[in-house]
């Protein structure tokens, strides 16, 4: 294995990390409206007001590793994903200072409670399509983008959005289920309900219709012999999706939050089928964008040595706020 | 609507806007970590519970600026790629692995370790508490050093090959490139400037309660600490502003030209421009009010040495000087004011009048905001002063930008300038709210309930009236 793809494997974890961690904390947002104003919305921010911004760092070594370890991807995709980009970080700005200006200014909580969702919302949002921009194919002109501002914006792209939103609220509201008590807790599991048939029924879409954007992706996912492998995703998606529902049903607190996520992890090697070896389809592929072998060593001794710290505290800071939230927060 | 605009100038006006809007946060909480990290620690030496109120009041500022420095961050780590692809391509082999250990030795732990910080002293206890507070603050600290070696890389490359394909490749060290000859000074005066940024904000915070109720115990502390810093600190930057200086005038004499206003060489010593009107039409200082030979004094230590002036420099590589020539000014102007407030409350300290000199109060009050100023106007002298280069005399940067169309740069710095003020000065308002709250005894910390300082688990006692002041405070020892 070269380390390109050891690479590849190191980017896919930041991003998955992300979508997963960040994904739990968007996903609340979007649904704070739907909770009480009062104890129940302070208790569910206050599930995730210790952990929100080591999750949304995620997001930092995902985009900052794509500039070291693939400069030429990074240097390509966001520019073709430019009005995307912006309205995501915009996004970001609102739903990260909420956290912090709702508890300052009780007269305009409501304000800021609106923001939070806002958001979250258009950052969902914007992150679901910059994936659906990034699979219907970018143009590229030499080592640039070469296409105009308004490409990104395709029924795919909106359908790809929408799913990535259903899929953050169903973290959100499994997470809920597992730290919240009593109604509120109630009221999560209707959600969770909810959102995982949203999240279902936007995946099968979505993985329908991949196949058929590109004639490349039909074969990787029905030529022989990869559709033995391929095949695999979706029959697992289905088991997942049983225990899901079967879990909520049953009241468990904490299995159908971990199954969500491993419905994301089977949406993200469905994205590997679809994609690999390419980082932007059928024009770039991981080893035209990589970065120089010596690059790549320097950040691999790095990585090596500090993502088992920072998984370790991170694992410490969940663990310092264990078990349910309670009425008083976190004192 | 921005048909008409040149896209890269757009370009250029929403990276300065948004890393200018970013850097203030930084600025702040660099110093301020290191600040409750000190409070803590003097606290867990003391048990003065005097150390413990003024941690959670500073601690409730931080918290707010924290989040608008990390929201405004995230903003930095994409503008690069949005729009500066072309650089991205370019200079991602060698700039990329250091803003990778950025994110992996800086923005992890403070992150990681913050909810601890905020949330966690009742969870972990006291020695752990601290460790997290020690964690976040020398986070602040390796994030600097990283993306400063980032910034004096673009100034003084060193350390890489040219590639086949026009990217910047690593050379054989990675010593040499993050280790480039402008670094150890910026790094010394860009942290010890974090420092006095903070100094000035709680000297002010202090001495704006000392005004109110001079016999506040909590704000003598903190204008005391403030003060101890100014007077030994300031003299200290200014000895380091220089040593940069001299180490910009080896690697980036233009830029040395600009902050002069040397449009003509001098053969045998030039003059200080103290003041005057830079006219780069005419190449002469209009105005200029000078120092014959200081200027030669200062950089040479020599009042004949010559020295050479943009003259000497092809036009299409200077720099433009007027911004360069007053932002270094205002720099420099408010590092000797702030000495100046240092040498005060020494004079002050020794005549026993330090919380007496109502004077002393209201100039420090009024510099409070100083540090942000001179910030920000250095980084303006720096990296107006390095153009029309973004990798210094290798890629210009007009070469650098992203493939875009002026009416998407504009939009998208329309709605940086419309978000950032508003909620920015929102977020700095209720910063100033919670400063403007005279710190006490009991302060309450990180407030993360609606119903009050009553808690209904019942274990901690209800709310108990503060002795030397008129508020119900909590009474709850573990609370931050």
């Amino acid at each position: 294995m070269d380390l390109t793809v050891i690479w590849a494997f190191i980017i896919a974890f930041a991003v998955f990390a992300y979508v997963v961690m960040d994904g739990f904390d968007l996903g609340i947002g979007i649904l704070f409206p739907t909770f009480k104003v009062g104890a129940e919305r302070d208790q569910a921010m206050n599930s995730i007001a210790p952990v929100w911004d080591g999750n949304e760092t995620w997001l930092v070594l995902g985009g900052g590793g794509l500039f070291a370890a693939f400069p030429l991807a990074y240097a390509i995709i966001l520019p073709a994903t430019y009005p995307l980009i912006i309205a995501m970080l915009l996004g970001l700005v609102f739903r990260g200072v909420a956290f912090e200006f709702r508890w300052r200014d009780p007269r305009h909580r409501a304000f800021w409670d609106f923001a939070f969702t806002g958001g979250s919302l258009v950052a969902a949002m914007a992150q679901g399509m910059v994936l659906g921009a990034l699979l219907q194919g970018v143009e590229v002109s030499g080592r640039t983008y070469a296409g105009s501002w308004f490409d990104w914006l395709t029924p795919y792209t909106l359908l790809t959005g929408i799913g990535t939103v259903a899929g953050y609220a169903l973290l959100g509201a499994t997470w809920l289920v597992w730290k919240l008590e009593g109604d509120a807790q109630s009221h999560a599991y209707r959600l969770a309900f909810r959102s995982a048939i949203a999240t279902l029924v936007l995946l099968a879409c979505v993985s329908l219709y991949t196949p058929f954007l590109d004639a490349a992706y039909f074969d990787r996912w029905f030529a022989m012999p990869s559709f033995l492998f391929a095949s695999q995703v979706p029959l697992l998606t289905a088991i997942i999706a049983y225990f899901l529902f079967r879990g909520l049903r049953r009241k468990h607190e904490a299995s159908p939050f971990w199954l969500s996520l491993g419905l994301f992890l089977l949406g993200m090697a469905g994205l590997g089928v679809s994609m690999w070896p390419y980082v932007v389809p059928d024009q770039i592929t991981i080893w035209d964008a990589a970065a120089p072998e010596r690059s790549q060593i320097f950040m691999l001794v790095g990585v090596g040595i500090t993502l088992p710290l920072i998984l370790a505290y991170t694992a410490w800071a969940y663990w310092v706020f264990r078990g349910k939230v309670g009425q008083d927060g976190y004192h | 609507m921005f048909d008409n605009f040149d896209a890269l100038l757009l370009a250029r006006i929403q990276f300065a806007f948004t890393v200018s809007f970013h850097f203030i946060f930084p600025a702040f909480s660099i110093g301020l970590a290191s600040y409750l990290a000190v409070l803590e620690g003097l606290w867990l030496k003391t048990g003065k519970q005097l150390y413990l109120d003024l941690f959670r009041y500073w601690l409730k500022i931080f918290a707010v600026a924290f989040a608008m420095g990390v929201v405004s961050g995230i903003v930095m780590s994409y503008q690069f790629g949005t729009n500066w692809s072309v650089f991205s391509d370019k200079a991602g082999p060698v700039i990329g692995p250091l803003m990778a250990y950025e994110v992996l030795t800086a923005f992890f732990l403070e992150a990681g370790f913050l909810g601890v910080m905020l949330f966690g002293m009742s969870r972990v206890g006291k020695k752990l508490h601290f460790a997290a507070t020690c964690m976040v603050a020398l986070g602040t600290f390796v994030s600097a050093f990283w993306i400063l070696s980032v910034n004096s890389w673009m100034q003084t490359p060193t350390g890489f090959e040219m590639g086949a394909n026009g990217q910047f490749l690593p050379g054989k060290s990675w010593w040499d490139i993050i280790f480039n000859p402008s670094f150890p000074y910026r790094l010394v005066h860009t942290v010890i400037a974090a420092y006095l940024t903070t100094a000035f904000v709680v000297g002010g915070v202090g001495a704006w309660h000392l005004l109110k109720e001079a016999s506040n115990s909590h704000a003598r502390k903190m204008f005391s600490m403030a003060m101890w810093m100014a007077a030994l600190v300031a003299p200290i930057q200014i000895f380091a502003g220089d040593m940069h200086g001299l180490n910009t005038l080896e690697h980036q004499p233009q830029k040395v030209m600009a902050m002069e206003g040397h449009y003509q060489s001098h053969p045998d010593g030039a003059p200080l421009i103290l003041f005057g009107i830079p006219d780069s039409a005419e190449k002469r200082v209009k105005y200029a009010v000078e120092i014959p030979k200081a200027s030669s004094l200062i950089l040479k230590h020599d009042l004949n040495a010559p020295l050479a002036g943009l003259d000497t420099i092809p036009d299409d590589q200077e720099p433009p000087v007027g911004i360069v020539f007053w932002s270094f000014r205002i720099m420099v102007g408010i590092g000797f004011a702030m000495l100046g407030i240092g040498a005060w409350s020494l004079l002050a300290r020794l005549r026993r009048k330090l919380y007496d000199w109502s004077w002393l109060h209201r100039a420090a009050l009024v510099m409070a905001p100083s540090g942000f100023v001179a910030v920000i106007a250095g980084w303006i002298t720096t990296e107006v002063g390095r153009q029309p280069y973004v990798i210094y005399n290798l890629l210009r940067t007009e070469d650098a930008a992203s493939p875009l169309a002026a009416p998407a740069v504009g939009a998208s710095l329309l709605a940086f300038v419309l978000v950032y003020f508003a909620v920015f000065s929102v977020g700095t308002w209720y910063i100033m709210k919670l400063m403007s709250s005279a710190p006490h005894p009991a302060e309450p910390g990180v407030k993360r309930t609606e119903t009050g300082p009553i808690r209904t688990a019942g274990i901690t006692p209800g709310p108990t009236q503060n002795p030397g002041g008129t508020q119900p405070v909590p009474g709850n020892e573990g609370e931050v």
